[in-house]
């Protein structure tokens, strides 16, 4: 799923990039805009593939739903930061209420890091964005028996490319069940 | 002015994944020295496929302190003390010369004998016989060169080492294939240690040179592992809720510091091998990882962002408080001592690049010796003369090393995949006989 909306995904950000005339700042604030886009790159491509019907309802699980915000199961983060922004709360919350609601569903939140400074280091750094996303579902109810961590750093890269574009796909958390 | 050599010394199409080294800046001043093929005394069919003249003459080229002359430039083949003049070598203002001797010595065996000579005084300065097999002529030809670098610039050589490192190559359907591989110090004989679909992190070598620490996410959660390097036996030694990273060697090889996140967040920790007993050694919110041992065994030193964002500190090894170590810049991470305790070497950021630096730790005082913009990883070899690490070039992770004074650059690329996390080897002891 993340796959193969990636290259889409770098389009946007390049284009975001671009508009922002490469300063690197705003690279980076709108490198985090076009994040925001993903949603609807997500469901619009799916859209195609995922057979629903007009009218209809989602016959599978809201985890799959291309129109739920249970579909968004990645929160990107700044350089260095694990504080989680404030456009992630709505998806995040929405996740809370779906593990309130299935108390058998088991949350595993990998945490990520870009590749720049120690693998060590990044795998802490990783660790501390993955629990900043346990606390904020804990804050919101969730039972801490239903949430696991694990940071894989550096070493899982979404994007293998070079540079703040595949750097700021990499500063992640997943949500996986 | 410094020497751009550019030059391939040597490449291997034995394995899928030869490792070519590359001198990129050799240092001015290497002095010239003649290597002449040794001569071989058994029957000629059953001469040694290696040629151990040709080893010994790569592993001074790479160095970057000698500049061995190529064999098509020499005047004369001696292959014993007995028949060098010593006229033919100063005609080509050759400094020293090393000849020698490969004979058979009982089923499967070698004698190796070789001598080094002052060209100019016509005097031997050192000889040895060297009693080795099939099997480990590789290894007599890089102690030789160990004991004619010791001769020549009065510090150990590190030829006769290994190195550890990680790679990962893409599969055909996608999939990631990461090993821990084991090759000598110049990249020959790569051997697979662990090979893993998950993440392989950290390799560090036990100061016996026997065991390898390691952490594998296996099972999708990180441990630490340790595992004989010549069995392939292996034992998890620290697989705790959360991090479980970092290993490091005490120099007694009886305990491991290790970064663990069981109590809420990364702090270092050490653990009795023998015992199994963990020793908590930082209690901080902060992020507390990468230690690395003092060669004393009395102090640990470690990256943590307690202040903001990492540095490096140093705590007694049986812990207590902890006091900064680096002050310069705004990111100093991944620590590791010099063999005589008088440096560390460290990953920094200069200007948004990440590179690899020496501090003083008398004075403070820090020197940037990498050139790329991701390197990590810095390893000393264990005479302190180089530093190994991780680069990155054209999108790949590649190896490459420095010497201590910055003088001297090589490159140790694979022909594919990705390269990093290189850990060097102790020194081995072997036998040999003046």
């Amino acid at each position: 799923m993340m796959h193969r909306s990636l290259p889409f995904f770098a389009v946007a950000l390049a284009a975001a990039l671009l508009a922002a005339g490469c300063s690197s700042t705003g690279g980076r604030d709108d490198a985090a805009a076009s994040v925001e886009d993903r949603g609807g790159a997500y469901g619009s491509g799916d859209a195609q593939t995922s057979g629903m019907r007009p009218g209809g309802s989602w016959a599978g699980s809201p985890l799959d739903n291309p129109d739920s915000p249970l579909y968004s199961k990645v929160i990107y983060f700044d350089f260095d930061q694990s504080d989680i922004r404030p456009e992630y709360h709505d998806m995040l919350r929405a996740h809370a209420d779906y593990l309130l609601q299935n108390a058998q569903a088991v949350l595993t939140v990998e945490g990520h890091a870009d590749e720049r400074g120690s693998r060590e280091y990044n795998i802490a750094l990783g660790e501390r964005r993955a629990k900043a996303v346990v606390r904020f579902l804990e804050a919101e109810g969730v039972s801490a028996g239903q949430l696991n961590t694990v940071s894989y750093g550096e070493e899982r890269p979404a994007d293998a490319g070079y540079g703040e574009a595949s750097w700021s796909l990499n500063r992640r958390a997943e949500l996986v069940y | 002015m410094r020497i751009f050599l550019a030059l391939v010394v040597l490449l291997w199409q034995a394995h899928a994944a030869a490792l070519t080294i590359e001198i990129t800046q050799g240092a001015e001043g290497a002095l010239p020295i003649a290597v002449v093929p040794f001569g071989w005394t058994g029957d000629p069919a059953r001469r040694p496929a290696q040629a151990p003249a040709e080893i010994v003459a790569a592993d001074l080229a790479r160095s970057g302190r000698f500049k061995p002359l190529a064999e098509a430039d020499m005047l004369a083949r001696p292959t014993k003390g007995e028949a060098v003049d010593f006229r033919d070598w100063r005609a080509l203002a050759m400094e020293n010369l090393v000849v020698g001797e490969v004979s058979p010595n009982g089923p499967g065996g070698y004698l190796v004998r070789f001598q080094l000579f002052d060209v100019y005084r016509g005097e031997q300065i050192t000889g040895y016989s060297i009693p080795t097999t099939a099997r480990d002529l590789r290894a007599t030809a890089h102690q030789i060169a160990d004991i004619v670098y010791e001769t020549l610039t009065g510090q150990p050589g590190a030829f006769a080492t290994r190195i550890a490192y990680v790679t990962s190559q893409r599969d055909t359907d996608g999939g990631e294939r990461v090993v821990l591989e084991v090759a000598d110090a110049d990249g020959y004989d790569p051997q697979t240690i662990v090979s893993s679909t998950e993440p392989l992190m950290s390799p560090a070598w036990s100061p016996d040179g026997r065991r390898i620490a390691y952490v594998s996410f296996e099972k999708r959660q990180p441990s630490v592992w340790v595992q004989e390097v010549f069995t392939g036996r292996r034992e998890k030694i620290a697989s705790f809720k959360g991090i479980n990273g970092a290993p490091a060697w005490s120099p007694d090889g009886r305990q491991l510091a290790l970064t663990l996140s069981k109590d809420g967040n990364p702090d270092i920790y050490v653990m009795d091998l023998a015992r199994r007993s963990l020793r908590r050694i930082t209690d901080h919110w902060a992020i507390d990882t990468e230690p690395a041992w003092s060669p004393d065994g009395r102090h640990l030193v470690f990256t943590s962002d307690r202040g903001g964002a990492p540095q490096i500190y140093r705590v007694a090894a049986g812990g207590g408080s902890a006091e900064r170590v680096t002050f310069e810049g705004g990111y100093n991470a991944r620590p590791s001592y010099s063999p005589d305790g008088r440096q560390l070497a460290v990953v920094t950021r200069v200007n948004g690049r990440y590179r690899i630096a020496v501090i003083e730790l008398q004075t403070g005082a820090m020197r940037v010796l990498s050139d790329g913009s991701l390197d990590e990883s810095p390893s000393f070899a264990p005479n302190g003369s180089m530093i190994i690490y991780a680069t990155r070039e054209q999108g790949r992770g590649v190896l490459a090393a420095v010497s201590t004074d910055g003088r001297v650059r090589q490159r140790l690329g694979f022909q594919s995949g990705d390269v990093r996390e290189p850990d060097w080897s102790p020194y081995y002891q072997r036998e040999k006989t003046p």
